[in-house]
């Protein structure tokens, strides 16, 4: 195992453009694949539910829930991105071995591929954040934050789910991922009720993960209420941002220069 | 003037299997330079090291003067690369792969957009610019290949078998542009085991099997190194108890299936035997070439 430093060079963009490149060709199934789902969870239970509940944690049930959803649909679109998408580019389609035939290291492709799954995340944070404006979910002024906020969040799932694209192998490897990660931080991080009312052991674990993290920024700015242990939350996802980028290039390492 | 490639001792280690075993070589500028060899000879190993995409287990590998795997980034803006497997991007078409290829290395704007139309031309390809490469055939595949190779204008082309698996025609095509190339002085390394094609691209081969190189030269001089000038080659069945027979003509003769290879300083005296015996098997005179250096250097058993 390669275990040095990562260094990419500014090339790594080259990687996020030309990913750009090939979603602007399918807009369509990946607008309807990236929204589809949070705006159905965000009508179906911010309405239904939102009618019995009324208030949670002193804000409307529409806005507690539309932050949490916009946390976790940006997690949910970096994560899916960064497994299957990243996957296909990396052994099917043998997208990055054709890039290793010109200056760009392994360093430079994983790079230029978390910043882009970051962004599609980023996408959908913007996605969600604009119809919890429209239906009245937004109160904070400094709500628009959450935007580039999302970028840091997107960064944060993507590093690790590039790891496991680059030990997967084959998709049926993610189904694992994401029932034994991806959903129980969705169902159990405090996108749909508090954490606090979770058993104390729980509380701690998802304390360990960076769904709560993101949802604890977020929802503050998002009702308009002072953030409370930002430094805290920003530096746990910096660290995932970082420590993912590093595993996931040794990783990917590993796999290309054999 | 320095070579382009030069390697000292190079080795590959596969936990304890040692696929290339401390090889020497190195590849003038301007040559056409081959690596022969059977599957597993470890010609694709080599090439990857070359290109930074192995670690080096161990020896000294330079391009242009620069360590590899120390100066990669700076080697390969310098090489182009044609892999065994068609790696092209299928989200799109002709003219954007090389378009988006070319943005790997930072390169764009109006003198790559020149350059992709030059590029089509030499490959052949300009009435599919806009077609996806979905709809390409295999060779039009190999050919965009190549043209992606050149983007960069590369002083070294790297082809891992460029012409595996495809027709005649476009065989030769593809033989016709690299010569090309060579003439407009770059230096070609290419792997093969298609003999006729060594024989006629290459100024300079070496031959590998086991990781080790058994041989190397031109193909001119490999064959008169190892081989008699002329070669009779029998065909038919039964053919052990013939052998025996024509073993006082002078001839060194050596089965392989159905076919029985006799190589004579002159074949006139087994000529003159087969004539006045009448002999009942087709039989073919002709001159030795890299196929028979090929099969002496690494056996004619099956490698597999």
């Amino acid at each position: 195992m390669n275990w040095s430093l990562p260094r990419f060079s500014p090339l790594a963009l080259a990687v996020f453009r030309r990913n750009l490149l090939v979603w602007r060709k399918l807009l369509g199934p990946a607008v309807v694949m990236n929204f589809g789902e949070p705006l159905l969870y965000l009508f179906g239970l911010g309405y239904g539910l939102g009618l019995f509940i009324g208030e949670m944690q002193a804000m409307p049930y529409l806005t507690f829930l539309a932050s949490g959803i916009i946390a976790s649909s940006t997690m949910n679109a970096a994560a899916f991105e960064a497994t299957y998408s990243v996957f296909t580019r990396m052994v099917p389609q043998r997208t990055h071995e054709a890039m290793l035939a010109s200056p760009l290291e392994v360093d430079d492709i994983m790079a230029g591929e978390m910043l882009w799954c970051a962004f599609k995340g980023t996408l959908s944070t913007a996605a969600i954040f604009i119809v919890a404006l429209l239906v009245g979910g937004v109160q904070g002024d400094w709500a628009p934050l959450v935007v580039p906020l999302g970028l840091l969040v997107g960064l944060a799932f993507s590093g690790v789910a590039m790891c496991m694209a680059a030990v997967s192998p084959s998709y049926d490897f993610f189904s694992y991922y994401f029932t034994l990660g991806i959903t129980p931080m969705f169902v159990l991080s405090g996108v749909f009720y508090p954490v606090d009312s979770l058993p104390s052991v729980l509380q701690w674990l998802m304390q360990l993960l960076p769904l709560v993290h993101a949802v604890e920024l977020i929802r503050p700015l998002v009702a308009g209420l002072p953030v409370e242990g930002a430094w805290l939350h920003l530096a746990v996802l910096l660290l995932y941002a970082l420590g993912g980028y590093y595993l996931a290039v040794v990783l990917a390492r590993r796999r290309l220069l054999v | 003037m320095s070579p382009v490639i030069q390697a000292r001792a190079l080795t590959k280690r596969f936990g304890d299997s040692e696929v290339v075993r401390g090889i020497d070589f190195s590849i003038p500028r301007g040559s056409c330079f081959g690596f022969l060899g059977p599957n597993g000879a470890g010609k694709t190993t080599t090439i990857r090291m070359l290109l930074g995409l192995s670690p080096i287990s161990g020896g000294e590998l330079r391009l242009f003067d620069l360590p590899m795997p120390g100066a990669g980034r700076a080697i390969r803006a310098r090489i182009g690369v044609v892999p065994q497997m068609d790696n092209l991007d299928p989200d799109f078409s002709v003219a954007e792969n090389l378009r988006i290829f070319a943005s790997y290395f930072g390169l764009g704007g109006a003198e790559v957009e020149r350059r992709i139309g030059e590029l089509l031309d030499f490959v052949e390809l300009r009435d599919r610019a806009a077609r996806k490469v979905g709809s390409l055939s295999g060779g039009m595949l190999r050919r965009l290949t190549i043209a992606r190779a050149l983007i960069n204008d590369p002083e070294l082309v790297v082809l891992d078998e460029p012409t595996t698996g495809l027709d005649p025609q476009v065989r030769h095509l593809i033989w016709g542009r690299l010569r090309e190339l060579q003439r407009r002085g770059k230096t070609l390394l290419l792997t093969t085991h298609y003999m006729e094609e060594a024989e006629r691209l290459c100024d300079r081969l070496v031959i590998m099997d086991q990781g080790r190189i058994l041989e190397q030269g031109s193909p001119a001089e490999l064959i008169a190194r190892h081989i008699e000038p002329e070669v009779v080659e029998i065909r038919g069945d039964g053919l052990d108890a013939l052998g025996r027979q024509l073993a006082d003509t002078g001839c060194r003769i050596e089965p392989l299936g159905d076919l029985l290879y006799c190589y004579a300083e002159s074949a006139r005296p087994l000529l003159d035997r087969l004539e006045a015996d009448g002999c009942p098997h087709p039989y073919l005179h002709r001159r030795a070439n890299m196929e028979d250096v090929f099969l002496k250097l690494t056996g004619r058993e099956l490698h597999e």
